[in-house]
């Protein structure tokens, strides 16, 4: 039995998946994101390690509020770094009759082993991926994580290829993601792919500055505004977003 | 068959009074959606901004537009009067407390001194002759409870454990059957009594018997002056209502008799929303009304309740913020059978939120079952979503209890309509009980020795066995002064300030339940756990009173869906009612408690010391059975779940739970919004809870609100607070910062 490393839960969730979802936030991430808004759940340890069965358990306490469409969302940090886990947990999941869906940013996908097998084995057991494109750039986006986007976009192409259902989510930063050339790159990507069934939007805020403090992190990004409706707006246009 | 009856189907309800029977006989249960819904028509829209004239008015004077100070108020004490004279034949449901729109009576028979306080604080002169007939001839309610009082019970009511007693006004929580008046006619009702009292003469002439006599000859007299009410109005309520518009009136002036002569805390208008729609639907059948036409008749007959006013003292705003009247009316519901009592009047209703805007008034109730019709469930979230208005009571816990046609009384408490009546009883202060257990029956902010004088706990550190022995004892003695301080105060309001036009519309042979409540409750919960799973040190003053206490260590808190402290509650509520119910009460009621506390929570919380669980003096309590502030830690639906663990068998009167969500958290527009709260509401309600109240909205408006009330956008914006809505602006400052407090821990 493979324990999970557990940064939180969060039992009530309406905007991560269909329906009302229960949130487990895995702990350890590898991307550096410099809008991080959870930098405390990048270090890969925690004292917090659950079963599969007790967070299944737990989060059957919430069945009654997921009607048809609800279910799991495994988040983190990075759920993908604790593959074998999330391959217990949905499998197990699986057994109960929960829809089950990762929020990830795709950064450990490798077509590599033993990665590759893992990752097609628990894509059996997944019924949708909430995918964070952080930069479609290369060069920006290694700037803005520190890790390199070619095996995330690759990752896609491989969810298009077994026609695995995901949910594109973009997160809105001024001076950063904000620029319409970008953008229509992001949403020609997305035009590329089969497999799509949302695109989101997402405005940056400074709500998580606070953790950066607290974990004694300089957090370089500066004091940037959320964008306006307005802008926000436009830029849904141009992704073709909800 | 009656004309008036033409097209019902019949029944047992035809020869005895029996609107349950004509209910489930006739409806047209509606499984559409809310398309049918037609906007206000012109003649409301000019109305509804005459009376939003008028509440600015009102607003702009401190709160009361207009008193009376010459006439005491009764079902005849005024001509027909109108919301404006120029308007009058616009309004399609007419009847007014007063001789003026928003005008408060003049009410004595609870206590001669709250009705001239209460006009003394907004500036106005009472009349010297009233003052001398309702101190010399006329006893009133409270000068007669406070005749009887032993010193113990004012003590407890000084020191503020027994607190809300409703010995100054009049009780409330009684809901005519004002269906009855549409459906049968005053004299059929006339000659049903009158069998009544022709029937109560056997035996002897028993004190029962004799009051009984008494009584029913007073609602006989009620019958006759209701007549004479709407007579005035030119309206001819002997006879049956014969179609939709006509039935409305009628049960409005049954109503309007109520709150002609009573000024309860609570005055609910019951569950007359299905029972309407049988006359909308039979006048849309025979082609005589339009859809517009019908949503306009509820559009007026909701303005109407918009504008139920009592004249109140500052002490009693404080307990109840806001002027609310609880003006409840319930929608939805499933029948006996199974069928869905939603009918398309049940849209119409929760429409005259989007027609006229947000309001506390109608505290409108979702009687809520899963299984109502989706596209009902989805409406009703959907207007929550936009208002904040609404709350929602689960139908699947109260239908066993009290069948498929019971009322709302007050806030969330159930009756069966026209069957029963309620003996409101405020509450105890179980937070300040603990206290009290640990300092012998000691009040530690005023020293004065309010309890049985047990001997103190004096150890340094709190024994869990101890504390709950202790406790248990000062409990039994609580629930015995509390049940009989009852017993006292509705002896006299049967005796002086008797509800004749209500129970003129109930069954003589009434079934009466005794309505005690809880307040603290999540404090006692969370100080037990603390002691229990922590080490909570005692803090003492000079005399070895203990004032304070240090708590060390983490400890399990109500509100995280943790057994541990979630089972402490349940024993809680059950250790309390099982000593209530040991007690004789009055007139064989039946005692059930609450866990409810209003807006009263902060008042409440000024006169309880500190606690063990971290709570200090003064801080407001939490209200109802909300969890203390800042304990929920796991989100909202394991809040939901501590609190769907309380067995509502134990608490037949209610478990109030408020929750504010941000709109954020429910999803990205008001249809996703609708689609969560929904489910939510499913699975808090298959998992057994009985109450919730829904705020949708973020603190930043809350903030603005309370800093810019006069911005327009503020004007009706309407929050749900434990049993009740009331327009944010006119809460005190302090209640303010206490629903702001509460809805700010929640969004991080």
């Amino acid at each position: 039995m493979t324990k999970g490393l557990i940064h939180s839960v969060e039992t009530f969730g309406a905007a991560d998946g269909p329906g009302i979802r229960y949130i487990i936030f895995l702990q350890g991430c590898k991307m550096r994101c410099r809008y991080c808004h959870n930098p405390d759940t990048w270090r890969m340890d925690s004292d917090d390690m659950r079963s599969a069965e007790a967070l299944l358990d737990h989060a059957e306490r919430y069945r009654a509020y997921w009607g048809s469409d609800g279910g799991i969302t495994v988040s983190g940090g990075e759920p993908l770094l604790q593959l074998d886990f999330l391959l217990e947990l949905f499998k197990k999941a699986k057994l109960r009759g929960i829809n089950t869906c990762i929020d990830t940013a795709g950064q450990p996908f490798s077509r590599g082993e033993p990665f590759f097998s893992r990752f097609k084995e628990l894509m059996q057991y997944t019924d949708l991926l909430l995918f964070d494109i952080k930069h479609i750039d290369p060069a920006e986006h290694k700037a803005l994580t520190a890790q390199p986007n070619e095996n995330i976009l690759d990752c896609l192409r491989y969810l298009s290829e077994i026609k695995k259902p995901v949910w594109i989510r973009h997160v809105i930063v001024e001076g950063i993601t904000d620029n319409d050339e970008y953008l229509r790159q992001t949403r020609e990507f997305i035009d590329s792919l089969d497999n799509v069934e949302r695109v989101e939007a997402l405005p940056y805020h400074g709500m998580g500055v606070y953790k950066w403090e607290k974990l004694g992190i300089k957090y370089t990004l500066g004091n940037i505004k959320p964008p306006s409706e307005k802008r926000l707006d436009s830029v849904r246009k141009i992704l073709g977003a909800t | 068959m009656k004309n008036e009856w033409r097209g019902f189907k019949s029944g047992h309800w035809e020869n005895d009074v029996n609107v349950r029977d004509f209910i489930q006989h006739n409806y047209t249960p509606y499984n559409g959606n809310e398309d049918f819904l037609t906007c206000a028509t012109e003649d409301t829209a000019e109305l509804w901004n005459e009376v939003q004239r008028l509440q600015r008015l009102e607003r702009e004077k401190g709160g009361v537009l207009d008193m009376e100070t010459e006439v005491v108020s009764s079902i005849t004490s005024y001509g027909a009067a109108y919301i404006s004279d120029e308007l009058r034949d616009r309004e399609k449901i007419v009847g007014l407390q007063t001789d003026k729109p928003l005008k408060r009576a003049f009410m004595p028979y609870g206590g001669i001194k709250m009705a001239e306080d209460a006009c003394a604080t907004y500036g106005y002169q009472p009349s010297r002759k009233l003052h001398e007939i309702f101190t010399q001839y006329h006893k009133t309610h409270n000068q007669a409870v406070f005749d009887a009082y032993t010193p113990e019970m004012r003590k407890c009511r000084h020191n503020k454990i027994l607190t809300g007693l409703p010995d100054t006004y009049g009780r409330g929580r009684i809901v005519g059957d004002y269906r009855r008046i549409p459906l049968y006619g005053i004299d059929f009702l006339i000659e049903k009594k009158r069998e009544d009292l022709s029937n109560a003469d056997g035996g002897t002439m028993s004190d029962e018997i004799i009051r009984l006599r008494e009584e029913v000859a007073e609602q006989i007299r009620s019958l006759k002056l209701m007549k004479v009410m709407a007579e005035s109005y030119g309206y001819d309520i002997s006879r049956p209502a014969c179609n939709a518009k006509e039935a409305v009136q009628w049960l409005y002036f049954g109503y309007l008799a109520a709150i002609k002569t009573q000024n309860g805390a609570a005055m609910s208008v019951g569950r007359v929303s299905t029972f309407i729609d049988i006359y909308i639907e039979r006048d849309l059948e025979e082609g005589t009304i339009t859809e517009q036409e019908a949503q306009e008749l509820i559009d007026h007959f909701v303005m109407k309740l918009r504008m139920v006013k009592f004249a109140r003292i500052p002490t009693y705003n404080q307990l109840f913020s806001g002027d609310p009247v609880w003006a409840t009316l319930e929608v939805a519901g499933m029948g006996q059978d199974g069928r869905s009592m939603v009918t398309k009047n049940d849209y119409r209703f929760l429409h005259t939120l989007v027609n006229m805007g947000p309001s506390p008034e109608p505290n409108l109730t979702v009687l809520y079952s899963s299984r109502l019709p989706k596209s009902f469930k989805r409406y009703a979230s959907e207007i929550s979503v936009k208002t904040s208005s609404i709350q929602y009571e689960n139908d699947d816990v109260m239908r066993p209890v009290w069948g498929d046609d019971y009322s709302i009384c007050c806030c969330v408490s159930a009756t069966q309509t026209g069957k029963e009546m309620q003996f409101f009883g405020a509450r105890a202060n179980l937070a300040k009980c603990l206290l009290y257990a640990i300092n012998g029956g000691t009040d530690a902010i005023t020293g004065e020795q309010v309890g049985p004088k047990y001997p103190r706990i004096t150890s340094d550190y709190l024994d869990f066995e101890e504390v709950v022995e202790r406790y248990d004892k000062m409990m039994d003695w609580l629930a015995g002064v509390y049940v009989n301080t009852l017993n006292l105060i509705h002896y006299m309001h049967d005796k002086y300030y008797y509800e004749a036009a209500e129970m003129a519309l109930i069954d003589t042979d009434v079934k009466r339940t005794f309505a005690t409540g809880i307040a603290g409750f999540s404090h006692v919960v969370d100080s037990l756990s603390a002691i229990k799973y922590a080490r909570v040190k005692t803090i003492r003053n000079e005399q070895g009173m203990v004032v304070d206490y240090e708590t060390e260590g983490e400890f399990p808190r109500y509100g995280n869906d943790d057994d541990r402290a979630d089972i402490i509650a349940v024993n809680l509520l059950k250790t309390f009612i099982t000593k209530i119910k040991r007690y004789k009460t009055y007139r064989n009621s039946e005692p059930t408690t609450s866990i409810l506390t209003i807006t009263s929570n902060v008042v409440y919380g000024k006169a309880t010391g500190s606690m063990p669980d971290g709570r200090k003096a003064g801080e407001p309590l939490s209200p109802g059975a909300n969890p203390a502030y800042g304990a929920e830690k796991n989100g909202l639906l394991a809040s939901l779940n501590s609190i769907a663990k309380l067995p509502y068998e134990y608490a037949l009167d209610g478990i109030s739970n408020t929750q504010t969500i941000s709109p954020s958290a429910l999803g990205n527009n008001d249809d996703a919004r609708a689609e969560t709260l929904y489910h939510i509401l499913d699975g808090y309600f298959d998992k057994g809870a009985h109450h919730l109240n829904v705020n949708v909205f973020g603190v930043d408006k809350l903030k603005d609100a309370m800093e810019h009330p006069e911005k327009p956008e503020y004007a009706n914006f309407t929050i749900r607070v434990s049993g009740y809505a009331v327009k944010f602006i006119d809460l005190t400052r302090e209640q303010q910062l206490d629903v702001i407090a509460r809805s700010e821990h929640r969004s991080l």
